[in-house]
């Protein structure tokens, strides 16, 4: 029995301290001010603590921590991307991820599962080996596999899908995982109010001081103040802040939307992916089988569900899986995905001097959390971009060297 | 021993079918019309399910069809409600999440640990040592979850159909069914759902002990029956509200999604349990689930009885379970003053201003222990008691059935008086009626019901009347040092644990639901969600509107994913051709949603073989039916395509054809045909197979936004194709036709007869350097393919499928947009320099490409030979690398059996890209290829 389960045994009172501090008010200035509670923004305020001793830092978070997508998302982790900049990128989260928990100290439920992308055609054959060799290349742990490894993996798949569309092959990423999205948000939350970052919910960033090009302040519903340094880590919301401040990107909402059964024991050991029927599945900790589809095809700047969704995604599941039939759905939601052209997200400097952006996080920034808390933090703390986020720069669109992303990333977030 | 009462009015039960059947191994009988939650309580059981965490033993508790208390499997369904799940003969059940069965479930030593399981205590251990973590998160998964899903289970097929109606009305309680009645006696047509089997909601069981309802329920119901606007769905729920008032009725054998004009939400509202020491245990139930039994079950809950009451519908519950036969042996009411005149006349103690302190007894109720408090949630001590009695009934309070109306848009507000929340906005459409409005009374909500209707029909706009109060008592929580309250009976939650939540930051009601994981059960919070509420906002110190409450995600009930489904539908395309493929041992492939020829044959490598020599040596055909086919008609049809496509397309001759690429704005190849001008103004357009979809949409599209005149027929469905190739070609169409097939040289189009079939022939160099393709009426084009194929015989013509139709285009050095591209590749870097026409002012990608045509390329597609084969090839998109850098992949590569060499296309560094270089494919069991660049096309000239 873990010591930690003790303490709570043998003290009459609960001795848990509070997560985060939660300060009466705002000051009139800061070091650095973050907009967005989720989990980006958090770990960027953690890593400028940890890191760079930059601790006169507030995160302004207009509803509660971690209520954006880091809070609705199916929380995928893996780095078996397509293009070296990603794959480079994922990799360093990913070793990151593997000691956060123990780091944060908050048992983030990471779980490595293994993620297997099925491929149903030839085509899709060959994107799993252009993926698994730019992978491998990289050092990073993935391979193409046939179907008698897929099965015997998930013994229950029905690897003819219904007779509709036969697994030729998948790939595999050992690394894959899930963890637990909210504790994530809390974990950097609490570790970098610990270190006298301040952290204030229900505080909405409503407009940008922004003079001679350069970041003055922040107007927020609670009042204005002045800093020199502002990062943007607001996801779905980026369209509204890149508007305040005066620039464009080729940013995008579109909904994403996902679902959850019952809880049921557990079965499902790994995590599936399969393009061709725009699926995903896990089974979570707690029993619910996690599952979502790709993107929305339409922009829209809001977070309702739709029917269409959950029955086109009912029915590629049990394509797969025929047996769930009686398995009951219990909620669905959507998350305001910041979709770029190429997949891949916006990071770094921006037009306005001190106003840095972390942004274009679309349907697959959830396993960014720590690595992008930590390069941003790097990027704000010496106005210097870290060199992992190179091919991610705002200026990429202007100079056609985008980073490629769409193979990997359209439908196994 | 058996606690069915003698008959009683309107009854669901039917006496003359008993239904045997076994729970935890063990028979019982019940009656049709039973659920097997009442069927249990009927024949005494009192332990029907262990809660989530603990293992606690718990009986029934609302009855309300979300009762996660009874939880069934069954081998093959997990997770049924008992109190949803109609009786039948020989189910054989057993209750969810035990280990060694019900009553013995060993699991029951986690109640033990509970001191160590506080909220989120999964949050803080486990994680240290990491090296321990898997060996935790396997027990902790197999300790959550609740039933055994059967790999085995049928997928069965639920039906889905779809409805219109002018008005939906959901709920089929008084205030539903007045609606509804009002509506249809408008002359609208009308839907009318309810979860349950029988329509009537309260009017079926919240007597007083005096069933003079049924007589309005008998009216109302035969008014409806026999309402010819009315459609009736019982045993129907409303899942969800979706945009545009789409609603999905779910039912036990499928899925009716209706699109109302309007939505009339009558869902009434939850009982919500009262917070005390141990009131999950076996024999503590809401009133109205002790209601419920008698009426429609004819099941005695208890005999010996305590109510506690916080409004005032308790005393209605209090007359129906004196006139069951119950010995009430308390009246225990929250509140100081309460006006109990009747109850008193039945010689029932009362206890006003007392609260329940605890219930006692191991598995089941054996008394309770009641005290004075203060309303406030402060026992006095000295004044406790006890008193025997094998049940409780609570009585304390509702919240409304509002998620539809949350999903909806609907603003809702906490309304002070009535303790409850209730709509302050409705949406557009969106109507609300009963107890959703805080309406509880019979004629109230008769009056409520009719005015919803005429206001969705606009015939009104009246003010809902005000929420009732006294229905909802403002504080039915108690709090116990020994704890075991629960606040959350899905989740087993007890108030400590939201005490502890707040304390640890999370005192914001969505923080607070994830942290505890409040309503985020099976029920979904429908029994816990407003006393979190309550508690979060005396921790705060705020009123409850400031708190707020949590938003409602669909589903209303969770809805199998069969039900969701319905019946699969996998649509699949074939072209006219088909039979004569399956006739002739074709080896099918799938490519989009076309079923296309592989080869024919099943040994793939010989077939290929036979098919590609056929082609180089003789004749070969090939069905291309499936490529995308447009007419372009009008004055600007050029203009038109000139702008969508890359090329020149107004100056072009009419009787030739151009290739066609086709960019987006970012310069990337979307896709690439060919162009025929069938007369001045009418082209004839094809798209590849795989984009056939996307390019017509494309076109239409920018035909919209440009504004032209011009007008694109799909034809892709209505006409087939076929590619003749190989060097008797020409000579085997001559039989068949009058056309000039000299003259189509160089890609020449005409139109005319082959094989006494209007068709056009397109001289096209895909796969051969001598080809036809020839596109005809889909009902003609089998014609042509039979009349070549008998006229082919004695020249050796074979037909040839897309893997074939794939190694003869690489040996002619074409690439395949999609395979030899991704999305990212521009014309610079496929070398289509010479289609780019960047004389015109304008086409799609143009912009990019100037900008992109100022840099240099760094890689560039080239054809290769490998200078010594492995045995096994690399796979298609192997790397290619450069000082071990990755430069680009090969993206195609097949053994030439024309050449007999190993050929292929890929993208290698510009400085390799001259014929002659050498380049390393890491092949993809790691060891390096070298391959040579060659000059493409492959193969010669025409033999
Ligand atoms: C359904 C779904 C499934 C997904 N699945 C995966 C997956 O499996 N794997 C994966 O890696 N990724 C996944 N994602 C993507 C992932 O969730 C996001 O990319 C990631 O969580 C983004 O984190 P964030 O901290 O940048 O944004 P968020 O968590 O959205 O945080 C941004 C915060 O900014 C706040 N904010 C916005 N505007 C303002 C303002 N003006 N002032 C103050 N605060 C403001 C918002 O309230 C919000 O809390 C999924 C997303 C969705 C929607």
């Amino acid at each position: 029995m873990p010591y930690q389960l003790l303490k709570f045994a043998l003290s009459k009172k609960h001795p848990e301290p509070a997560f985060f501090r939660q300060p009466a008010e705002l000051k009139p200035s800061y070091d650095a001010v973050i907009i967005g509670g989720g989990g980006h923004g958090l770990a960027a305020a953690y890593y400028l603590a940890k890191e760079h001793g930059l601790t006169n830092v507030a995160v302004l978070e207009r509803g509660y921590l971690g209520g954006g997508n880091t809070g609705r998302n199916t929380t995928i982790i893996r780095s078996n991307y397509l293009t070296p900049e990603g794959v480079a990128f994922y990799d360093a989260s990913v070793k990151l991820w593997e000691n956060l928990s123990q780091e944060l100290d908050l048992n983030l439920f990471y779980s490595t599962r293994g993620h297997f992308t099925l491929a149903h055609t030839e085509s899709a054959m060959r994107t799993m080996r252009w993926r698994a060799e730019v992978n491998k290349q990289m050092g990073v742990e993935s391979e193409v596999v046939g179907p008698d490894v897929i099965q015997a993996a998930v013994p229950e798949l029905d690897m003819s899908c219904s007779g509709h569309a036969p697994i030729l092959g998948a790939l595999y990423h050992k690394p894959g995982s899930v963890a637990r999205h909210d504790a994530v948000a809390w974990g950097f939350g609490r570790a970098a109010s610990e270190m006298g970052v301040e952290i204030f919910q229900n505080t909405e960033v409503t407009g940008l001081d922004i003079r001679n090009g350069r970041i003055a302040g922040v107007h927020t519903s609670r009042g204005t103040i002045k800093t020199g340094k502002v990062l943007s880590a607001v996801a779905g919301y980026t369209p509204r802040i890149t508007k305040m401040a005066g620039f464009d990107t080729p940013i995008v909402i579109h909904p994403l939307q996902a679902c959850v059964t019952e809880p049921m024991k557990p079965w499902l050991n790994t995590i599936l992916v399969s393009g061709s029927l725009h699926v995903y599945v896990s089974q979570s900790s707690r029993g619910e089988l996690v599952m979502g589809a790709s993107l929305d095809p339409y922009e829209v700047h809001a977070t309702r569900s739709t029917l269409d969704f959950v029955e086109g995604l009912s029915s590629h599941i049990l394509d797969m899986f025929p047996f769930l039939a009686g398995i009951k759905v219990v909620r669905q939601w959507a998350g305001m995905a910041d979709m770029t052209p190429d997949f891949a997200p916006v990071m770094g400097k921006t037009p306005v001097e001190g106003l840095y952006l972390d942004a274009g996080w679309g349907t697959w920034g959830f396993k960014a959390t720590p690595i992008s808390g930590k390069t941003m933090a790097h990027t704000l703390a010496t106005d210097k971009p870290h060199e992992l986020i190179h091919g991610f720069r705002l200026d990429r669109f202007r100079d056609f060297e985008l980073t490629g992303e769409k193979g990997a990333a359209s439908v196994g977030h | 021993m058996t606690l069915r009462l003698p008959p009683q009015p309107g009854e669901w039960i039917d006496r003359a079918t008993p239904v045997n059947f076994t729970f935890e191994g063990q028979a019982y009988t019940g009656y049709a019309g039973d659920s097997v939650t009442s069927a249990l309580w009927g024949a005494g059981e009192r332990v029907l399910g262990r809660s989530f965490k603990y293992h606690r033993p718990r009986g029934l508790m609302s009855l309300a069809n979300h009762d996660i208390n009874v939880m069934l499997e069954d081998g093959t369904a997990i997770n049924m409600r008992g109190d949803v799940l109609p009786l039948a003969r020989g189910m054989e059940l057993r209750a969810v999440n035990t280990l060694g069965g019900l009553k013995g479930d060993k699991y029951a030593v986690l109640e033990w640990m509970a001191p160590l399981l506080p909220a989120g205590f999964y949050y803080k251990a486990f994680h240290k040592p990491k090296a321990l973590f898997p060996f935790w998160e396997n027990v902790i998964r197999r300790m959550a979850g609740l039933g055994v899903m059967n790999p085995q289970a049928p997928r069965g097929e639920a039906i889905k159909q779809h409805r219109h109606c002018d008005v939906l009305v959901i709920g089929a309680g008084p205030a539903g069914l007045s609606a509804a009645l009002t509506a249809a006696k408008k002359g609208v047509r009308v839907i009318l759902a309810d979860e349950n089997a029988r329509i009537g909601g309260t009017l079926g069981y919240d007597h007083a002990g005096q069933p003079t309802a049924l007589e309005t329920l008998a009216r109302l119901q035969s008014e409806v029956a026999s309402h010819p606007n009315i459609e009736l769905l019982p045993a129907h729920y409303a899942a969800g509200w979706y945009t545009d008032h789409l609603v999905p009725l779910v039912g036990p054998s499928g899925m009716i999604k209706v699109r109302a004009g309007k939505v009339v939400v009558a869902m009434g509202a939850f009982e919500q349990p009262a917070v005390f020491r141990n009131n999950d245990l076996p024999g503590v139930m809401l009133g109205s689930a002790s209601q419920r039994l008698i009426h429609r079950y004819a099941v005695k809950p208890f005999q010996r009885a305590v109510v506690l009451a916080g409004n005032d519908q308790a005393q209605r519950v209090v007359m129906d379970l004196h006139q069951a036969g119950v010995e009430v042996v308390a009246y225990v009411d929250l509140r100081p003053d309460a006006d109990c005149t009747v109850i008193r006349q039945l010689g029932i103690p009362i206890y006003l201003g007392n609260c329940v302190q605890e219930a006692l007894g191991k598995h089941a109720v054996e008394g309770v222990r009641i005290s004075r408090w203060d309303g406030q949630g402060h026992p006095d001590p000295d004044t406790s008691m006890t008193i025997a009695c094998d049940g409780v009934a609570v009585s304390v309070g509702w919240a409304p059935a509002a998620a539809l109306l949350y999903q909806s848009g609907c603003k809702m507000r906490f309304d002070d008086a009535a303790q409850q929340f209730v709509p302050e906005r409705l949406a557009p459409g969106m109507f609300a009626a009963g107890r959703v409005n805080g309406i509880y009374g019979l004629e109230a909500a008769l009056e409520d019901g009719e005015r919803a209707a005429r206001e969705a029909l606009g015939l009104a706009t009246g003010v809902a009347r005000a929420a009732e109060t006294g229905s909802s008592h403002p504080w039915p929580i108690v709090p116990h040092t020994a704890n075991k309250n629960f606040l959350d009976f899905d989740e087993d939650l007890q108030l400590k644990d939201f005490e502890t939540a707040a304390q640890e930051s999370f005192d914001n009601i969505e923080l607070m639901k994830r942290f505890t994981t409040v309503g985020m059960g099976p029920s979904q919070g429908k029994h816990s969600n407003m006393n979190a509420i309550r508690v979060l906002a005396r921790l705060r110190g705020e009123p409850i509107p400031k708190v707020g409450s949590t938003t409602a995600r669909p589903f209303f009930h969770p809805v199998p994913l069969g039900h969701l489904a319905g019946r699969t539908f996998h649509p699949e395309r074939r072209t006219p051709m088909h039979d004569w493929h399956a006739a002739h041992g074709a080896t099918f492939a799938t490519v989009g949603v076309w079923q296309r020829p592989a080869y024919y044959g099943t040994d793939k490598a010989k077939a290929v073989e036979a098919e590609v020599k056929a082609v180089r040596h003789a004749v070969g055909m090939i069905d291309v039916s499936t490529l995308g086919k447009f007419e372009v008609h009008g004055p600007q049809a050029g203009e038109l395509l000139e702008r969508f496509y890359t090329g020149h397309f107004v100056n072009q001759r009419v009787g030739t054809t151009r290739y066609a690429l086709l960019l987006d704005e970012a310069g990337v190849m979307l896709d690439d045909g060919i162009v025929a001008r069938l007369s001045n103004d009418c082209y004839y357009v094809t798209a590849s197979t795989s984009n056939a979809a996307t390019v017509y949409r494309e076109m239409t599209r920018r035909l919209q936004t440009w504004g032209l005149e011009a007008t694109i027929v799909n034809l892709t469905g209505s006409y087939g194709g076929l590619n003749l190739a190989g060097p008797h070609s020409q000579s085997l169409l001559k039989l068949l036709t009058d056309l000039d097939l000299a003259a189509l040289a160089n890609g020449g189009v005409a139109e005319g007869m082959v094989a006494g079939v209007q068709a056009r022939v397109i001289n096209v160099r895909f796969v051969a350097e001598l080809a036809y393709e020839i596109h005809a009426p889909a009902q003609d084009i089998a014609r042509i393919w039979l009349a070549l194929e008998e006229a082919g015989r004695s020249v050796g013509l074979k037909p040839f499928g897309t893997d074939t139709q794939r190694l003869l285009r690489l040996e002619m050095g074409h690439f395949i947009i999609g395979q030899d591209t991704d999305g990212l590749t521009n014309p610079l870097e496929a070398g289509l320099q010479w289609v780019l026409a960047n004389d015109k002012p304008f086409y799609l990608g143009q912009r990019s490409l100037k900008l992109l045509a100022e840099k240099p390329v760094s890689k560039r597609l080239v054809g290769f030979m490998l200078e010594a084969p492995p045995a096994t090839l690399p796979d298609e998109c192997c790397l290619v690398l450069r000082a071990g850098k990755i430069v680009g992949r090969l993206t195609s590569i097949a053994q030439s059996p024309t050449l007999g060499q190993v050929i292929g296309l890929a993208y290698v560094a510009s400085e390799d890209a001259a014929p002659g270089s050498r380049i390393t494919i890491r092949h993809q069991n790691g060891r390096d290829v070298v391959a040579t660049v060659v000059p493409t096309p492959f193969i010669g000239v025409a033999p």
